[in-house]
Parts: C-alpha cells; sequence; structure tokens
C-alpha cells in the first residue's frame, strides 16, 4: 500500500516528504528505543514512535524506511524537522497514540 | 602537584527509589573507605536531597563528595551532572522539579528517603524521582554547562535509559564532557566497541554499599574538585585520565 492512502485512511497530518508519498510501505514497526529501530526495521517500515529527537530522521535514513508517524500530537523539535526536510525524509504527525495508530496500520497493510 | 584520584563518580544513596536504606551516608563512606576511593559522585535520580548530607558526613574523612544528580531527559536519556558547590546543584534541582510531571508510588518504586548526615530521616520526597523530565536533551546538557558542572552520559553500554540505548548513537553537536560505562564492560572493550570523540570513565552506579568503587576512574589532578575533573577530560595543564 501507498504511503499516500495510509495518510488518508489514517487521516495523518503531513510535515515533510510531501513529493514521497507514491512510496510501497511494506510493514508497519512499533518503537520509542531507536536502538531497537536500528537493529529491527525493516527497508519500506512505516514507524510509529513518540521520540521527536532529531536522531530519527537519521534513523530512518539509514534503515531506509518509508516514514515516521509521531503519535500522540507530540511536536518534532525544530531540528528533527529541518533535518526531515534536508533528507527529505516524510514525517507525519497524529493525535492518536501509538496502540491505535499501530492497530490501525495493521488492518490497513493485512487487509 | 599532581596526583592520582580515585572517582567513583555515579553512585546513588536511599533517595532513589531503586535503593535499600542502608545506601545511607555512613555505609557509603565506610565502604568508599574501604575500597580507598577519594571522591564520589552523588547522582540520586532527578534529586539531590542527600548531597549535602554527604557533604557534611565525609568532612572529616577525607572523601570529597561532588554534589550532583542523574537527570532524566526528554527522550529518558540518563546524564550525570556534578558540580563544585551545592548551590548550583540546587539551581538544578530546582528547574528539574518544575518539569518533573507525577508522583511517586511507594509500593510500585519504592521510598525516597531524605536523611542528614546523622542518619536521620528528615523525610520522604513524593516526587516521581523515577521519570522523566520533560527536558530535551540538549537543554539539559546546557543549563548543566551554565551552571559550571559536568555532563557525563550514564552507563552507554547499557541498553536502557542510556543515549545509545534511546536514541540509536550519540547526535553530534552535543557538548557532552564524557561517557561513562558500566561495570558490565571493561575500558579495553568499550574502547573499541565505541568509536566517539568523547573520554571514557568508569563508575560503579552502585545501589548497593558493596558496589561502591566496583568499577572507578583514576584521574591525575591537583586536587578533587570538578574544576580539575573538567581539565583532565581535556587533558589541560598535565592534568588527565590515567585509568
Amino acid at each position: 500500500m501507498k504511503l499516500k492512502e495510509i495518510i488518508e485512511k489514517l487521516q495523518l497530518k503531513v510535515l515533510t516528504g510531501q513529493d514521497k508519498l507514491q512510496v510501497e510501505v511494506t510493514s508497519g514497526y512499533t518503537s520509542d528505543l531507536l536502538s531497537d529501530v536500528i537493529a529491527n526495521s525493516k527497508q519500506g517500515n512505516l514507524w510509529i514512535t513518540l521520540q521527536i529527537h532529531q536522531n530519527i530522521i537519521a534513523v530512518a535514513k539509514l534503515k531506509d524506511l518509508a516514514g515516521i508517524i509521531i503519535v500522540n500530537n507530540r511536536e518534532p523539535d525544530e531540528e528533527t524537522l529541518q533535518k526531515a526536510k534536508e533528507e527529505n525524509v516524510p514525517l507525519f504527525s497524529s493525535e492518536e497514540m501509538a496502540f491505535e495508530i499501530s492497530g490501525k496500520l495493521y488492518e490497513l497493510i493485512s487487509s | 602537584m599532581l596526583r592520582p584520584f580515585k572517582a567513583d563518580l555515579h553512585i546513588h544513596t536511599c533517595l532513589s527509589p531503586c535503593t535499600e536504606l542502608d545506601m545511607s551516608p555512613k555505609k557509603i563512606l565506610t565502604s568508599a573507605k574501604k575500597k580507598e576511593i577519594d571522591i564520589l559522585g552523588i547522582c540520586d535520580h532527578n534529586s539531590t536531597e542527600n548531597s549535602l548530607a554527604l557533604m557534611n558526613a565525609a568532612k572529616n574523612m577525607n572523601i570529597k563528595i561532588f554534589p550532583g544528580m542523574e537527570v532524566t531527559s526528554q527522550e529518558e536519556v540518563h546524564v550525570l551532572a556534578l558540580f563544585d558547590n551545592i548551590e548550583n546543584t540546587l539551581k538544578l534541582q530546582e528547574f528539574v522539579y518544575k518539569n518533573l510531571p507525577g508522583k511517586n508510588d511507594e509500593e510500585a518504586f519504592g521510598m525516597q528517603v531524605i536523611v542528614n548526615e546523622k542518619e536521620e530521616v528528615l523525610g520522604f520526597n513524593n516526587k516521581l524521582l523515577i521519570g522523566a523530565t520533560t527536558i530535551p536533551l540538549n537543554e539539559v546538557i546546557q543549563l548543566i554547562h551554565s551552571l559550571d558542572g559536568i555532563t557525563i552520559a550514564s552507563h552507554i553500554d547499557r541498553e536502557s535509559f542510556s543515549i545509545i540505548g534511546q536514541l540509536g548513537f550519540i547526535p553530534e553537536n552535543l557538548e557532552l564532557d564524557a561517557l561513562e560505562i558500566s561495570p558490565n564492560i571493561t575500558f579495553e572493550e568499550a574502547k573499541k566497541r565505541f568509536e566517539y570523540n568523547y573520554p571514557i570513565t568508569c563508575s560503579s552506579d552502585a545501589h548497593y554499599p558493596d558496589d561502591i568503587g566496583k568499577s572507578y576512574t583514576t584521574f591525575l589532578l591537583k586536587n578533587g574538585t570538578v574544576a580539575e575533573i573538567k581539565k583532565a577530560l581535556k587533558n589541560e595543564e598535565g592534568r588527565k585520565l590515567i585509568h
């Protein structure tokens, strides 16, 4: 499923990466430990987290993730937004919590 | 004259919910004396309320106490803050308290006992000291430096609450003074595993009296102050780490 469709269905706010919404999402990965995401996420995963530190962009880039959904309406740091623009990493935000977003994404992708 | 100082810069007291009452000033100092430790850093979670008791209790013991704190940043990264005087440590504590939500639950997390140098219980801290502050990591570091303290990233070899565990790697442009490794790993192993351009310190992170000095760092200093440690970490004026 393409990012664009997921964004519409999950009603995500697009913060960066407008031009990358045709990317195919392979699956989701939910974690707030960046070391764990480096170790276990897979290429094309859409990452769900509440971490807003700028390192999330480097991790998404490193693992070639489809994008990052920041949950609980948390606002990313200015440096994080800047980095996301520079690296062209799609960054989204949602007011829902990780449990809800993960559940909905799972349903979308497996259906 | 420069001489070696054995420093264990990271120990907890009975104020931390994860310790028992036997982490009292006298027991801490007795154990430190036995291990021939010259400098102790008092780093309870998000609080420094027992630092003064240790400073007073150590007065005639030839052990230097650095008041300090192990701050939990918004990212849930643990960072040590160490100071030369209690006043600046209290300023950090004031800011940390303002940004530390929640109340402690003794059943779930343990008691947070405030004591004096005579080991009398003065009270119980009711904040959620085990929790995280809402202060971003870079602001924690800036704040500590603005108060003339040093900042050391805690137990970077551990997954939980370490800068590498939480953030995957150490972000650029952070002005940490050093990286700490836990007793679970040797200095030689750490040098191979962590290729960062920061000095590495070893400390015990002791939660029990016997663990004090289990791991420590030897510094070549003129006297036991944070200002001297700062020079040693930068290799200035002959001050250095000799491990």
